[in-house]
């Protein structure tokens, strides 16, 4: 379970989360949405120990990942896998090789058994015939399918998604929503999903948590969400320009 | 100027002092991580070949290219200023001398920093704005095992060799000039030489060409890990690394000249 409690983060004068609170249960995928800039991605790093928070905690599966460092902020991490928003593949390895290097630099598997896992897991993100092919000579949507495979190669826990469609066409976005709800189902992690894919993602989210002004300003299911009396959660998922959201 | 501009005045040179003292203990810090990273396993052997093969092996090229007109060119104003005393039996030492404690290791170490130096920092800015590090982080990994440690050892290994084989073209360099070109016997050349180069000269360039592999390493390394934002903060990196090595390159000399000069 993911628990935030009282969260803040600024840079210099200008806040961007501010006392926000948010339970995310065992198996359960919650996605976040909000304005573009609105600190969301900022959140996700606060649940990975990058960015250390002015206050708060952050509990993963019990421990304070922001009060925690070395080996043990180590062992939180390792709790994890995160798709970012690019895929973030490292571009002088193979699509193999991204998926294997968790494997081979965190466990003590032998090269049949890494093998025979990433074989696997490149089956299921669609990308069998992939493997010896550089990040820079696929696509976009088979860069977000291979950040997938890797940050579920080690059978995470927790997996956090950075705007996995982002920059993607419909088709191919669908594609990826639809692998995450397929892996879910396999693979049964909590996941925190950042996206603006509205209401797409209310299809495959159990819950959506809106954050505005630093803080989350409405957690429901999508059912819930979409009957909402919130004024910024309508003027949200409808895209109005009218309305208290103030438009730049 | 009145009593508030003189304040806004020290304030200012008093916040920039700050800044700075603040951004060298958080390169002194990164060192000291890669430094600590060094002595603990695992180590990364074939990253490190891979480094060595980068700063080192492709190189190569632009040293011999350097050595050897820094040899010519040295032996050709050395000849024709101790022709005036004469003394052109002294060339072979004075170019020998010349390349192994100074020129060598200095030029090598530029070289190096423009050719290999600003590549590391540009592909590892890259890595920073693409979140590369950041996945790393995320697998409970240390980036600076994987993107200075090698660098920084490869340096270690690298920039003495290169240095070597710059001072042995530049010699030879010297040597075409001096007794091809101007009529100097090769004996003279050669035997003054072996009799004013001791072993402490090239104990001198040793030291020097190790501590600038620590600098150009270092200092590329640091600039490209906390890059700026995006493309420009990528080529802003890039600039300041390759400006930030070369001024430490020669004020290092400088100092460790004159501390080895007076043992």
């Amino acid at each position: 379970m993911i628990k935030i409690i009282n969260l803040s983060k600024g840079y210099g004068s200008q806040k961007v989360l501010s006392g926000l609170n948010l339970k995310i249960l065992n198996r359960e995928l919650v996605a976040v949405i909000g304005r573009s800039g609105g600190g969301k991605s900022v959140l996700l790093k606060h649940l990975i120990g990058i960015i250390k928070p002015d206050h708060g905690k952050v509990l993963i599966e019990g421990v304070d990942i922001t009060s925690v460092s070395g080996r043990d902020l180590d062992r939180v991490r390792e709790k994890f896998g995160v798709v970012f928003q690019e895929g973030a593949l490292f571009d002088s390895y193979t699509v193999y090789e991204n998926i294997a290097f968790p494997l081979k630099e965190k466990t003590r598997l032998g090269r049949d058994e890494i093998d025979e896992r990433v074989t696997s897991a490149l089956e299921d993100v669609g990308l069998k015939e992939m493997g010896n092919k550089y990040p820079a000579e696929i696509s976009g949507g088979m860069k977000r399918r291979v950040a997938l495979a890797r940050a579920l190669i080690t059978e995470p826990s927790i997996v956090l998604f950075d705007e996995p469609t982002t920059g993607l066409d419909p088709i191919i976005s669908s594609s990826i929503h639809k692998l995450i709800q397929k892996t879910h189902k396999k693979y049964k992690f909590a996941g925190v999903i950042i996206s603006h894919e509205i209401p797409e993602i209310f299809d495959v989210a159990d819950k959506v948590a809106m954050l505005y002004n630093g803080t989350i300003i409405e957690f429901g299911t999508p059912k819930e969400f979409r009957n909402s009396a919130n004024p910024y959660v309508q003027q949200f998922i409808s895209g109005s320009l009218e309305g208290p959201i103030e438009v730049l | 100027m009145t009593l508030i501009d003189m304040t806004v005045c020290v304030r200012g040179i008093g916040e920039r002092f700050l800044s700075l003292l603040k951004e060298l203990g958080h390169m002194f810090i990164f060192l000291v991580n890669a430094v600590y990273t060094i002595f603990r396993p695992p180590f990364k052997f074939r990253m490190l070949l891979r480094q060595i093969r980068f700063l080192g092996s492709k190189s190569i090229v632009v040293i011999l290219l350097t050595g050897s007109f820094t040899g010519m060119v040295l032996a050709l104003q050395i000849y024709y200023t101790l022709r005036k005393f004469g003394s052109e039996a002294m060339l072979g030492p004075a170019v020998a001398l010349s390349i192994i404690r100074e020129l060598g290791p200095v030029l090598s170490a530029l070289m190096v920093t423009g050719r290999a130096g600003s590549a590391l920092t540009a592909e590892i800015g890259i890595m920073r704005i693409t979140e590369q590090i950041d996945a790393l982080t995320s697998m409970a990994l240390n980036p600076v095992r994987y993107l200075v440690t090698p660098n920084v050892v490869a340096a270690l290994i690298a920039f003495p060799l290169l240095t070597s084989i710059f001072d042995l073209i530049g010699i030879y360099g010297g040597y075409f000039v001096g007794v091809k070109l101007l009529g100097l016997s090769s004996g003279t050349y050669f035997s003054q030489m072996e009799l004013f180069v001791s072993m402490e000269d090239i104990r001198v360039g040793l030291y020097k060409s190790l501590s600038f592999g620590v600098i150009v390493s270092w200092v590329c390394c640091y600039k490209g890990y906390y890059t700026g934002y995006g493309a420009e903060g990528v080529s802003k990196a890039t600039t300041s690394a390759v400006v930030m090595s070369s001024v430490l390159i020669l004020i290092w000399d400088y100092f460790l000249g004159s501390v080895l000069i007076s043992r």
